[in-house]
C-alpha cells in the first residue's frame, strides 16, 4: 500500500466528517462454517473451519443529493488460514453527479457484462479470490471515472492510478496447489509495479430488447500468470507474474420472448500471446410451475477459451447446466444448482448448490456447496479434486 | 397505483357526449352503445382524468399476512414518472428486509409491449436487465403479481360493461377487463369503480381457469393536485391460500421535480 492510497483514504474520510448531514449507516455481520468432504491433499490443510466477517456500510449525501460518500469496508476473521483472515476497503468514493454526467473518485467497485457463469468482460477490480471460489467477491480498485449518459448510450472513462494484487489461500487453508502462491513475492511487468497506470472505457447502451456493451482495458492483468522458481536451499516457490494487457470486450444481452440470451468476448493482446475467449448462453423461466407460485429458472452456457491446453483458466471449452429454483416465499428462498462439463475431459466437471433464506428482518441463512471431479492432471480442477466442501452460514443485516 | 382525476362536470359531460358521438359516426349507424363500447368509454374517461399528473414519489409499505407465518412488513419507496405516450416509468427502492436493502428495480410500463424492466444489486454493484414477461408471479413475496404494480392503460385489456351496482356508499360501474397479454395470470378481472370520480373501489382477479384468485379493495381515498385521487391503503386478499398484503402508502408528493434522468438505468446505482 503506498502513500497515494493512505492520502486517498484520508481526504476521503475528512470529507465524510464534513458532512454527516443525511447519514445512513448499514452492513452485514456473518458466520460461516466450512466443511470439507474428503481428506486433504497437503499435510498443513484442515477437515474443516470456522470464520466471521464484517461488512460496514455508510453512506452520505449532501450538497442537494447531488454528492455523496460511500464507505464499505471488510474484515474477516478465518480459524485456520491466516492468509484468509484479511480485511479490505470494498468502496470509499465520493461521487457528483450533475445533468448528464457523473464524476466518481476514490476507492470503488465496479461490475461490467451479462452471463452468469464467468465474467470475462469485468476486469476493473481484482478478485479477492481467497473469499470464494465462484470469483464474485472483489478487491476496491482507486479510480477516477467520468461518466457522461447521452442519448447515444453512457460512456465512462476510467483512470486506475494503482493496481490491487489478487489474494490467494495459504499454507494452512484449503482450494490451493501444492504449493501456496506467494502473494507477496508478485512480479510486474510494468517497471512501476502496482502504481501503473491503467485506464479503462466502457460504453452501455439499452436499445428495446436489447443490452449493448463494448469495453476497452489498458493496463496490468488482474488474471495472473505463475512462475516457479527454486532458492539455493531448493525450496520451491510459486510467484504470481502480472503482465501488461490491452483487452477488447464485448457483452450483449436480449430478450427474445421468454428467452433471455447472454453472451461475451474479449480479445487480449500480451507481449506472451494473443488470445480471445467467449462465454454465451441463454436462461429460460418457466413460471408458476405445477400450479404453484414457484419459478424455475434454467440456464445454459459454454466457454471457451482460444489458448485451448495452455489456459489458466477453468473454461477453455465447457458448458455449464444449471437451474435456479425461486420460491417466491416471503423469506425470499431461493436454490441454485449447476454442473460446469469439460468438454474435452468426461470425467472433468465441478458442481454447485447455493440455496438462501431469511430467517427474519435481521437473519438469513445461507447454504453453499461446490463438488470437484478431475482425473486430468493437466487441468488446472485437477489440483481442487479433494476439496468438495458444504458451507453453512448465518448472516446478520443491520 | 390507481388513479384518478377529478374535473369539471360540464367537461366531463361535453367530452363523454364527443367520444360517444365520434364512436357513433365512425360505424356510420345509430344504435344503443354496446356493453363492450359502454366499458371501454368508462376506461377511457378513467385514464383520461389521470392525465397530467407528471411525477410523483411515495414512502411505502407492504404487509404481508399468512395464517401459518404471521406478519411481515416491507418498506420501499416508488418514484414514479408519467410518460404521455407510452406507459409510464417506476422506481421501486427497497429499504426492508435489510438483506435486500438498497435493490432497485427500474420499470418502464408499455401498453401493448412487454415492458422493459431492471433490477440492480447493490453488493455486486451490478444492472440485470430481466424477464418482464412473467408478469404474474408474486412481486416480493407478496399477493401482489408484478402485473397488478403496472401502470393503468387501455391497450392492456378489452372491456365490457356489466351493470351499475352500490360500493362504498357511492354507485358504481361494474366493468369487466379481459388481459390482451396471453402471459397474463388471469383470466379477467373484474372492476368496481365509483360514477362520480371513476375511482376504483374493487377488483376481483380470476385465474386462468376461470376461479376467484385474488380481491383487492381500495381503502382512504385522497386527493391531490386538486384533481388526482389516490389511494393510501389497497388491500389483497388472495381467496385460495387464505394470504392477504396490504399496500400503504405514508407519504405521497407530486411535482419533485423527476426527469427523465432519475429513471435512467446507471440512475439504479445512486438509487438510495
Amino acid at each position: 500500500m503506498d502513500w497515494r492510497y493512505i492520502a486517498l483514504c484520508c481526504w476521503l474520510a475528512s470529507l465524510t466528517s464534513n458532512a454527516l448531514a443525511d447519514t445512513q449507516y448499514n452492513g452485514t455481520a456473518a458466520f460461516e462454517q466450512r466443511y470439507f468432504l474428503q481428506d486433504p491433499l497437503y499435510p498443513q490443510q484442515p477437515r474443516d473451519s470456522a470464520s466471521v466477517f464484517f461488512a460496514p456500510e455508510l453512506y452520505t449525501s449532501f450538497n442537494d443529493g447531488q454528492d455523496s460518500v460511500l464507505f464499505r469496508g471488510f474484515y474477516r476473521f478465518d480459524q485456520r488460514d491466516s492468509e484468509r483472515s484479511h480485511g479490505d476497503v470494498r468502496e470509499l468514493i465520493w461521487s457528483h453527479v450533475g445533468e448528464n454526467w457523473e464524476i466518481k473518485a476514490g476507492i470503488g467497485k465496479v461490475f461490467w457484462g451479462q452471463t452468469e457463469s464467468l465474467h470475462l468482460v469485468d476486469i476493473i477490480n481484482q478478485t479477492d479470490s481467497i473469499e470464494a471460489i465462484d470469483g464474485e467477491d472483489k478487491l476496491g480498485q482507486p479510480m477516477v471515472a467520468l461518466s457522461f449518459f447521452k442519448d447515444w448510450g453512457n460512456f465512462t472513462l476510467f483512470a486506475l492510478p494503482y493496481f490491487r494484487e489478487r489474494t490467494f489461500t495459504g499454507e494452512d487453508g484449503r482450494l490451493r496447489g501444492p504449493i501456496p502462491v506467494s502473494g507477496e513475492d508478485a512480479l510486474f511487468e510494468s517497471k512501476d509495479k502496482n502504481s501503473n497506470r491503467d485506464w479503462a472505457a466502457r460504453w452501455q447502451k439499452s436499445i428495446g430488447d436489447w443490452e449493448l456493451g463494448l469495453s476497452y482495458f489498458d493496463g496490468t492483468s488482474r488474471d495472473p500468470d505463475f512462475v516457479t522458481t527454486v532458492n539455493e536451499q531448493g525450496e520451491v516457490k510459486v510467484s504470481p507474474y502480472y503482465a501488461q494487457i490491452r483487452q477488447v470486450g464485448l457483452d450483449v444481452l436480449t430478450i427474445i420472448d421468454a428467452w433471455i440470451i447472454k453472451f461475451e468476448a474479449i480479445q487480449r493482446t500480451s507481449l506472451a500471446q494473443d488470445y480471445w475467449a467467449m462465454v454465451g448462453g441463454f436462461e429460460y423461466t418457466s413460471v408458476g410451475i405445477l400450479d404453484t407460485v414457484y419459478d424455475i429458472g434454467w440456464l445454459m452456457e459454454y466457454q471457451y477459451d482460444d489458448r485451448q491446453e495452455l489456459a489458466t483458466s477453468v473454461a477453455q471449452n465447457d458448458l455449464m447446466v444449471g437451474a435456479r429454483w425461486v420460491l417466491n416465499d416471503v423469506d425470499g428462498s431461493e436454490m441454485l444448482v449447476g454442473v460446469v462439463q469439460d468438454l474435452d475431459y468426461s470425467a472433468v466437471r465441478s458442481a454447485f448448490i447455493e440455496a438462501s433464506s431469511r430467517i427474519n428482518d435481521h437473519w438469513k441463512w445461507r447454504l453453499d456447496a461446490w463438488f470437484f471431479s478431475s482425473d486430468e492432471t493437466q487441468e488446472p480442477s485437477y489440483l481442487l479434486r479433494r476439496d468438495d466442501y458444504v458451507q453453512f452460514s448465518l448472516e446478520y443485516y443491520f | 397505483m390507481h388513479k384518478q382525476a377529478k374535473r369539471n362536470r360540464a367537461k366531463k359531460g361535453v367530452l363523454l357526449a364527443l367520444s360517444f358521438l365520434v364512436a357513433t359516426c365512425n360505424i356510420g349507424l345509430v344504435h344503443a352503445q354496446s356493453a363492450e363500447e359502454k366499458g371501454l368509454a368508462i376506461a377511457k374517461e378513467r385514464k383520461q382524468r389521470d392525465i397530467g399528473w407528471s411525477d410523483s414519489e411515495a414512502d411505502t409499505s407492504m404487509i404481508l399476512r399468512s395464517p401459518s407465518s404471521g406478519e411481515t412488513e416491507r418498506k420501499m419507496r416508488v418514484k414514479s414518472l408519467e410518460v404521455k405516450t407510452d406507459g409510464d416509468k417506476g422506481l421501486t427502492i427497497f429499504d426492508q428486509p435489510l438483506d435486500v436493502k438498497g435493490t432497485a428495480f427500474l420499470n418502464f410500463s408499455h401498453a401493448i409491449e412487454p415492458d422493459d424492466q431492471w433490477m440492480y444489486l447493490p453488493k455486486l454493484k451490478r444492472v440485470k436487465r430481466i424477464q418482464s414477461k412473467n408478469k404474474s408471479g408474486p412481486f416480493m413475496g407478496s399477493e401482489f403479481a408484478f402485473e397488478d404494480m403496472s401502470s393503468f392503460e387501455i391497450e392492456k385489456f378489452s372491456f365490457k360493461y356489466l351493470r351499475d351496482e352500490p360500493c362504498n356508499n357511492l354507485q358504481c360501474f361494474v366493468v369487466e377487463q379481459v388481459p390482451t397479454d396471453e402471459n397474463s395470470g388471469y383470466s379477467k378481472t373484474i372492476v368496481w369503480l365509483d360514477k362520480d370520480e371513476y375511482r376504483p373501489f374493487k377488483v376481483e382477479f380470476y385465474d386462468r381457469k376461470g376461479s376467484l384468485l385474488k380481491v383487492l379493495t381500495m381503502h382512504d381515498y385522497q386527493l391531490f393536485l386538486d384533481k388526482y385521487w389516490r389511494p393510501m391503503r389497497l388491500s389483497m386478499v388472495n381467496k385460495q391460500n387464505g394470504k392477504s398484503t396490504d399496500l400503504i402508502t405514508h407519504s405521497l408528493q407530486f411535482n419533485t421535480g423527476l426527469t427523465d434522468n432519475d429513471f435512467d438505468k446507471d440512475s439504479l446505482m445512486r438509487a438510495r
